[in-house]
C-alpha cells in the first residue's frame, strides 16, 4: 500500500459547497423546504388553476344544513377510517359501486372524505342503495342485518338529539372556503334543518327550493325530534346522487 | 468539526478510500462510493421518468397539461375495459335482453347465464337486506320461500326490483301502507288487543282464553279486511301479506303484532332502475325466482 497518496486534491467546484448546509441548521431547513416545495408546486398548485381539474357537471349543490350536520357526525365518528368515498376509474370498482367518482362530486366537501382505507365498502354512491330503516338498524346493530360485519355499533346516534345551534356558523366557515352558501341559506339554516325531517313542516318546500332534490322525510322515524341518526342518514342518502349521469358527457371529461 | 479549509481529504491507509475530510473528535468518515447496482438503478429510474413524461400525461402548463404521446387517460381506459366486458357478456348472454322469462326458463343456457349474473348482482346489492341466499331478516322478507308480499311471478318480481317499494324517488314504486291504527287514534287500546287475538286465531297461533274473538272479528272486518281480505288471506296488489300462514315478517309475538297495529309498518325497498342496467335486473329476477319460491 505504498502507492496510496496521503491526501487527495480538494474539490472546489460548486458541487462541493454543501458544507454550508451541513454546518448551518437554518440553511439546511430553508434548503429542505425549498426542495419539498418543488414537489408541491409541480403536483398540487396546478390543480388550483387548471380548467380540467373539476368537471363541469349539473346537479352538485352545497349540502343542506341537515346533511352538513350529518357529515360532521360522519367525521366525528371516524367513518372515514374504514370507508372510502372514492370510486376509482377501474373496471371492478365501477362494476361494484357504480360510475367512478368525479372531482366535482366532492368540490363542496371541506375537507373531502375520499379516505385511503377500505375495511368496509366504499360509500361514494351509497345514497339510495338502502332504505332509511335499514340504515338506522345497521347503525344500531350492524350484525342484525349483515351477520358477518365487523363494523362497530353506533346505538347512541338514534337516541342523542342533534346539537345544531352552530350550524349557521358551520355554513359560514364553509362559505369562507368556497362553498356557495347564500345569506338566505345561512339565515334559515336551523329552520331548514328541522324542516327536512318533516314533510308537513311549512318550511319543507323552501328546503327543496334552496337545496334542489333534497330528500325531505323523517330519516330516523320521528319527524318531531332531530337526532344524530337523522342527520347521518340524510347525509348517507345524498352521497353520490347529485350528478345526473344521463346528462354527463364521459367523452368531454376524459382525464 | 475541524476546520478543513487547509486540510485536504486524506486517504485511509487501511482501505485505500479517501475520507470526506470531516473530523469529529478525532473520528473521520470514509467517502465510500455508492454501490454500483444502487447507482445504476437510480439512473434507470431517472431515464424511466423521462420516458414516462414523454409518453404519459405529466407536465402542467398554463391552461392544461401535456397529454403524452400515447394519449392515455384513466377514464378512457376504464371505458374501454367496460365496453370489453359488455361485449363479452353480450356474447354470453346473447338474447337475454330480448328473451321473455318463459324463454329463459325453457333454455338451459340462457337460464344458467341469467342465474350466474343474477347471483353476482344479488351479492353486491341485495344481500345487505335480504341476507345471503335471500333468507331475509326481521322486517326484510325471505325470498327463498313461496310467500310473496307483492307477487312472485317473474314480471312482479321484476317490477319490484325496478321501482322499489314505497320509494319516493321512483314514480312507479309500489305503495300501500299498514296504517298506524294506534298512534293516530283510529283504534282504541282494547280494540287493538282484540284484533291481535283474532288475527292470532286466523293464523292458528295460541289465543288468550279470555279473548273476545267476536269483537275482534268485528274490528277486523271494519278496519283490516279492506286490505288483508275478509279471511285474512292478504292482497298482493296492495302488498298486504296473508295473516293465515306461519310466515311473519316482523315476528308473531303479541308485542310485534301490537307494535304493527299501533305504529304501522312501511318497510321500504330502493328502486334499482338507473343503478343497475335492465339486463342485470332481468338476471336478478330469474335468480330471485330460483331461490325457492318463484311462480
Amino acid at each position: 500500500m505504498t502507492d496510496i497518496p496521503a491526501t487527495v486534491p480538494r474539490k472546489t467546484s460548486l458541487w462541493a459547497r454543501h458544507k454550508i448546509f451541513e454546518t448551518n441548521s437554518i440553511f439546511l431547513i430553508l434548503g429542505v423546504l425549498f426542495v419539498i416545495s418543488i414537489g408541491g408546486l409541480v403536483e398540487i398548485a396546478p390543480l388550483f388553476y387548471l380548467q380540467s381539474t373539476i368537471e363541469r357537471v349539473k346537479g352538485v349543490r352545497p349540502y343542506s344544513p341537515l346533511e352538513l350536520a350529518g357529515r360532521a357526525i360522519y367525521v366525528r365518528e371516524g367513518c372515514y377510517n374504514c370507508h372510502s368515498q372514492m370510486i376509482r376509474p377501474l373496471r371492478d370498482e365501477v362494476e361494484r359501486y357504480g360510475h367512478y367518482s368525479l372531482a366535482a362530486e366532492s368540490m363542496y366537501d371541506k375537507p373531502f372524505q375520499w379516505g385511503s382505507k377500505r375495511t368496509g365498502p366504499d360509500l361514494a354512491r351509497v345514497g339510495g342503495k338502502y332504505s332509511d330503516e335499514w340504515q338506522l338498524r345497521h347503525l344500531n346493530d350492524p350484525r342484525s342485518v349483515v351477520p358477518l360485519s365487523i363494523m362497530p355499533a353506533y346505538p347512541w346516534l338514534a337516541t342523542t338529539d342533534l346539537k345544531y345551534n352552530d350550524i349557521a356558523i358551520d355554513m359560514k366557515v364553509n362559505r369562507l372556503s368556497g362553498v356557495p352558501y347564500t345569506d338566505e341559506m345561512i339565515l334559515n339554516a336551523a329552520a331548514d334543518l328541522r324542516a327536512q325531517i318533516n314533510p308537513e313542516d311549512p318550511g319543507a318546500a323552501d328546503v327543496e327550493k334552496r337545496y334542489p332534490k333534497a330528500i325531505i322525510r323523517s330519516f330516523a322515524g320521528d319527524p318531531k325530534r332531530v337526532t344524530e341518526a337523522d342527520a347521518l342518514i340524510a347525509y348517507l342518502q345524498v352521497l353520490g346522487t347529485m350528478v345526473d349521469f344521463k346528462l354527463y358527457d364521459n367523452k368531454a371529461n376524459l382525464r | 468539526m475541524a476546520d478543513d479549509k487547509h486540510t485536504p481529504p486524506e486517504v485511509d491507509r487501511l482501505t485505500g478510500i479517501a475520507t470526506t475530510g470531516h473530523e469529529w473528535d478525532g473520528i473521520k468518515e470514509l467517502n465510500t462510493p455508492l454501490p454500483r447496482w444502487w447507482l445504476w438503478t437510480f439512473y434507470a429510474t431517472i431515464i424511466w421518468a423521462i420516458g414516462y413524461m414523454v409518453f404519459y400525461p405529466a407536465i402542467p402548463l398554463i391552461s392544461s397539461h401535456t397529454v403524452g404521446l400515447l394519449g392515455h387517460t384513466n377514464r378512457a381506459a376504464v371505458q374501454v375495459e367496460l365496453a370489453k366486458l359488455e361485449t363479452q357478456r353480450t356474447i354470453q348472454a346473447a338474447g337475454l335482453a330480448n328473451a321473455s322469462f318463459e324463454q329463459i326458463k325453457a333454455n338451459p343456457d340462457l337460464n344458467r347465464i341469467a342465474l350466474a349474473r343474477g347471483k353476482a348482482a344479488f351479492g353486491d346489492n341485495c344481500m345487505g337486506c335480504h341476507g345471503a341466499g335471500g333468507m331475509g331478516f326481521v322486517g326484510y322478507p325471505n325470498l327463498a320461500d313461496d310467500d310473496w308480499i307483492w307477487g312472485g311471478k317473474p314480471e312482479q318480481i321484476q317490477q319490484t326490483i325496478l321501482h322499489g317499494i314505497r320509494w319516493e324517488q321512483s314514480t312507479d314504486t309500489r305503495v300501500g301502507n299498514m296504517p298506524a291504527f294506534g298512534r293516530t287514534g283510529m283504534l282504541k287500546r282494547d280494540e287493538i288487543a282484540e284484533s291481535v287475538e283474532y288475527v292470532r286465531s286466523l293464523a292458528g297461533l295460541d289465543v288468550e282464553k279470555s279473548a273476545n274473538l267476536a269483537k275482534g272479528k268485528e274490528v277486523f272486518a271494519a278496519n283490516c279486511a279492506s286490505c288483508h281480505g275478509d279471511e285474512g288471506k292478504g292482497n298482493q296488489e296492495l302488498g298486504a301479506p296473508s295473516l293465515t300462514d306461519a310466515i311473519w315478517l316482523y315476528g308473531n309475538s303479541r308485542a310485534a303484532m301490537t307494535e304493527g297495529l299501533v305504529n304501522g309498518r312501511a318497510g321500504a325497498m330502493p328502486s334499482w332502475s338507473g343503478r343497475l342496467d335492465p339486463v342485470t335486473i332481468k338476471a336478478l329476477t330469474v335468480y330471485v325466482g330460483s331461490l325457492g319460491g318463484g311462480q
